[in-house]
């Protein structure tokens, strides 16, 4: 019975969202209170009717329903109760639901928590993602259902996907989901700012807020991915430029470049149709990330011949939700263009550029994903776009946006003088200069790309001391802690974020030019050395797991003659999948991890070990953090909750008065 | 001035065309070069009998079907239980190239195993579905590198030869064969290449 119930409530959330995408629009087109406010119930429904599916399907797992087609394939008796929660979404149409249930989470919040918003704005809002809902909800009615039966009834499943059996996975879906899913609302708050012609201060204040928040989402899940590939796939490497990391990189970078847009739009009037092509930009890159990771063309494009409903599914609504945004963009944003006007330095030029470059390098990555499908498709020809594309392209783009990111608070809007910015920052550009080149003969790894991103970092890092300490100097109030105190949390946001970037480039600089790497061959007992640690197996014993049975080595790990820890790597076979898996263990350290993973067999009872010494590897988690904890600063300033407080009827000025730099303020 | 907002939308559009011209190609439109020609030899070790290696050679003398196959082709599992029924009930002789059963699968990294862990986990899979979903083969051989199955210009799974008494291919089905397939397609042409024979 509950199958049914959930597929019911499917069905029901289906038709709530159709009732919601039109009364939204019509109502709000035709100024109905009424209509109106049954759009904003029909949400909140929508959205019980989609727990409850999830809910049922959820259900279905816990109880070891082998009758549920979709719990026969992701699960078995022996698999570990919440290995089989997390099953839910690890399959196609699990995770096809689990995005609808984001969606519809997005779309309570907006019905929830905007009083700020006019009634037909927010109205409109809740159409446009009506709308998409009522798309996503027929492809997974259509062509994925979850609760599809099973007859007849197997006595055993077929297991969750070894690799999918941990920790990481547990959390890394949700958070992705909620972002790629978040920048839906950014998407729909753009649409309907064409629809009314309404774009002004407020509208981006509205925006910002839900924007930044679906971004700290879409953050942390890329975060936890990275994290996840680090210490699950067993080879030490933390991004692999895959078709599946890539689609969630680009909406990132595009809706980065979104948030830096949208500041100009609130505080200047300004980039307004920039900013509305970007968030459309940023939700259509997040649904071609779905349509290449759902539709198989990434295993192979005749996967996607052999069978096309799902991909066909995808690539139409694809094409239909982007195609009728870009026509309406065409159509309706020559209305929106003005704004102040700005000279080429000037923190808006800043902006721009950055702008100009995230996107240039969100478009470099889709390119390097898209051309081997397209190409494969066209001529059969497999090739392959590896991290050497990636790098090529990335590094030359980013290196500038580094640079700026780091300059631009220092600009003053409208129109600076470049001799007075490097009258005030010239110090600290030369001091990162310096430090860099102290920093790389220190390391004794005097190359190119180790120079660039030391210079990167110091210059990161000198130039937000700087920024800090200016604004500390400038406030009016006594004392330090109540001038800490009157800097809004939209300030400490970038200041963070962009802190962040430089704590990260430092990882990534220092990883990649200090790891070192040893496949050694070790007998019970015997010793290898590398960088300083001397590692000693004891010896490696056959464990027993819920669903699968593990070779379990120790390894001791000494350093100066002293035993600092025991590593136990596994090397582990799943039963119902028979594929060995490398379960890798790691000694996190702030400045270095040890990472341990088991190879093979030699035969004559030696095995083959994996050494990798990663200095400063979880500085590149630490500042995605940082970057992560920056949006959420900034979607907590004060002003979004004040505005929230104020009533519809007090007029927003068009173009808040911002005169000279906002730093002064 | 107005035409450069429509920029954003053309630029689209090409990029649907090229999508969907790219993906409009069905390779089950593309006849194979292969009917006529006959059968390429092979010798590949057997899964219930990995020491033993097999190939068309044992099967001269009697029309066969040669069905590629893998544990992770979602499409195989829905025409398995028609190779079960035609193998048991209408005597079919079919005999199954199981392709990539490592490599070809999407949620695994090949890349890890050594060749012998290979070969060792796609016996074990292979075995394991054969088990539990019934084995309609005559014999099904190993192809764990996918070269047999280039010889055959095998595009994807599941396909299907129909391979004559004298060993020359005279059909290629692409995708899983269903009833409807069966019937209308697969059957006419096995009952002529069948009573040909008589």
């Amino acid at each position: 019975m509950i199958p049914e119930m959930g597929q019911f409530a499917l069905a029901l959330a289906w038709a709530l969202a159709l009732v919601q995408a039109v009364l939204g629009l019509a109502g709000a087109a035709r100024g109905s209170v009424g209509a109106m406010a049954a759009a904003r119930r029909a949400a909140l429904a929508q959205c019980a009717a989609l727990v409850l599916a999830y809910a049922c399907l959820t259900a279905a797992f816990l109880r070891i329903d082998f009758s549920v087609l979709l719990v026969a394939a992701n699960s078995s008796t022996r698999t570990p109760w919440f290995y089989r929660l997390t099953g839910v979404w690890g399959n196609h149409e699990g995770s096809m639901l689990l995005w609808a249930l984001s969606l519809s989470l997005w779309q309570a919040a907006v019905a929830g928590f905007s009083r700020s918003l006019t009634a037909a704005f927010r109205a409109r809002v809740l159409g446009v993602l009506g709308t998409v809902s009522v798309g996503f909800l027929a492809f997974l009615i259509l062509t994925s259902n979850p609760f599809e039966r099973l007859v007849p009834m197997p006595g055993e499943g077929r297991d969750l996907n070894p690799l999918l059996q941990d920790p990481g996975m547990i959390i890394h879906p949700p958070l992705l989901y909620m972002g790629y899913v978040g920048m839906a609302v950014a998407f729909a708050f753009a649409i309907a700012a064409l629809l009314s012609g309404r774009m002004d201060a407020a509208w981006a204040r509205w925006s910002r807020p839900w924007t930044l928040t679906a971004w700290v989402f879409l953050t942390l899940g890329i975060l936890v991915g990275s994290a996840w590939a680090y210490y699950e796939l067993g080879w030490g490497g933390w991004w692999f430029w895959d078709p599946v990391e890539n689609a969630s990189l680009m909406p990132w970078l595009v809706g980065t470049a979104l948030l830096h847009s949208l500041i100009v739009t609130e505080k200047r009037g300004a980039f307004r149709s920039w900013t509305v092509l970007l968030a459309i930009g940023a939700f259509s890159l997040s649904l071609l990330g779905t349509f290449l990771v759902r539709s198989g063309v990434i295993t192979s494009v005749h996967a996607f011949a052999t069978d096309p409903t799902r991909g066909v599914f995808i690539l139409g609504l694809l094409a239909l939700t982007v195609g009728v945004s870009l026509l309406l963009f065409a159509w309706r944003a020559p209305r929106l263009s003005g704004g102040g006007v700005f000279a080429p330095v000037s923190r808006e030029g800043s902006l721009l550029v950055n702008n100009v470059l995230m996107a240039a390098a969100a478009g470099a990555v889709l390119l390097g994903t898209v051309y081997p499908l397209i190409l494969d498709a066209l001529q059969g020809a497999k090739i392959s776009v590896g991290p050497p594309y990636f790098e090529t392209v990335f590094v030359p783009l980013m290196a500038p946006a580094v640079v700026l990111m780091a300059l631009a608070p220092f600009l003053r809007w409208k129109r600076d003088a470049l001799a007075r910015v490097l009258r005030r920052v010239g110090p600290e550009l030369v001091g990162a200069l310096l430090l860099a080149a102290l920093g790389v003969w220190a390391a004794g790894h005097a190359t190119p790309g180790a120079y660039l991103g030391l210079a990167l970092t110091a210059w990161v890092a000198l130039a937000s001391l700087r920024l800090l300490v200016e604004r500390l100097r400038q406030g009016a109030a006594p004392g330090l802690a109540a001038r800490l105190r009157g800097i809004p949390g939209s300030w400490w946001g970038m200041w963070l974020s962009h802190l962040g970037v430089g704590v990260f480039i430092l990882g990534v600089t220092l990883v990649g030019a200090l790891e070192q790497r040893l496949d050694v061959k070790m007998m019970p007992g015997q010793a290898a050395e590398l960088a300083g640690y001397r590692f000693v197996l004891r010896g490696v014993s056959e464990v027993p797991g819920p669903n699968y049975t593990a070779q379990r080595g120790e390894v001791e790990v000494w350093r100066e003659g002293q035993m600092r820890t025991v590593l136990v790597p596994e090397k582990r076979a799943y039963f119902r999948s028979a594929m060995p898996m490398t379960e890798s263990a790691i000694d996190w350290g702030v400045f270095r991890d040890v990472y341990v993973s088991l190879g093979d067999p030699t035969g004559d009872g030696g095995w083959v070990v994996l050494l990798f010494y990663k200095p400063f590897i979880s500085w590149i988690w630490f500042g995605a953090i940082l970057i992560a904890l920056g949006g959420v600063a900034a979607a907590l300033d004060r002003r979004y909750r004040r505005l929230a407080r104020r009533r519809d009827s007090v007029p927003v000025p068009e173009v808040l008065p911002e005169p000279v730099a906002e730093a002064a303020r | 001035m107005k035409l450069k907002y429509l920029i954003p939308f053309l630029i689209f559009v090409t990029l649907v065309a090229l999508f969907a011209y790219a993906f409009r190609l069905d390779p089950r439109e593309v006849p194979s070069p292969l009917v006529g020609k006959p059968a390429s030899a092979f010798a590949l070790p057997r899964v219930d009998a990995p020491g033993t290696l097999a190939g068309p050679a044992d099967l001269r003398g009697q029309p066969w079907l040669l069905n590629v196959w893998a544990t992770w082709c979602v499409a195989c599992r829905e025409e398995h239980a028609m190779l079960v029924r035609l193998a048991r009930e209408e005597g079919v002789p079919i005999v199954g190239l199981n392709y990539k059963e490592i490599r070809g699968d999407a949620e695994l990294d090949a890349s890890r195993l050594s060749p012998q862990e290979e070969r060792e986990a796609a016996l074990l899979r292979a075995r394991t579905w054969l088990a539990q979903h019934g084995d309609p083969y005559r014999f099904s051989v190993l192809d764990l590198d996918g070269r047999v199955a280039i010889d055959y210009g095998v595009y994807g799974v599941p396909e299907t030869f129909l391979i004559d008494a004298e060993g020359v291919i005279r059909y290629k089905h692409v995708g899983p064969i269903d009833e409807r397939a069966w019937r209308e397609v697969l059957q006419p042409k096995w009952a002529a290449l069948v009573g040909g024979k008589r």
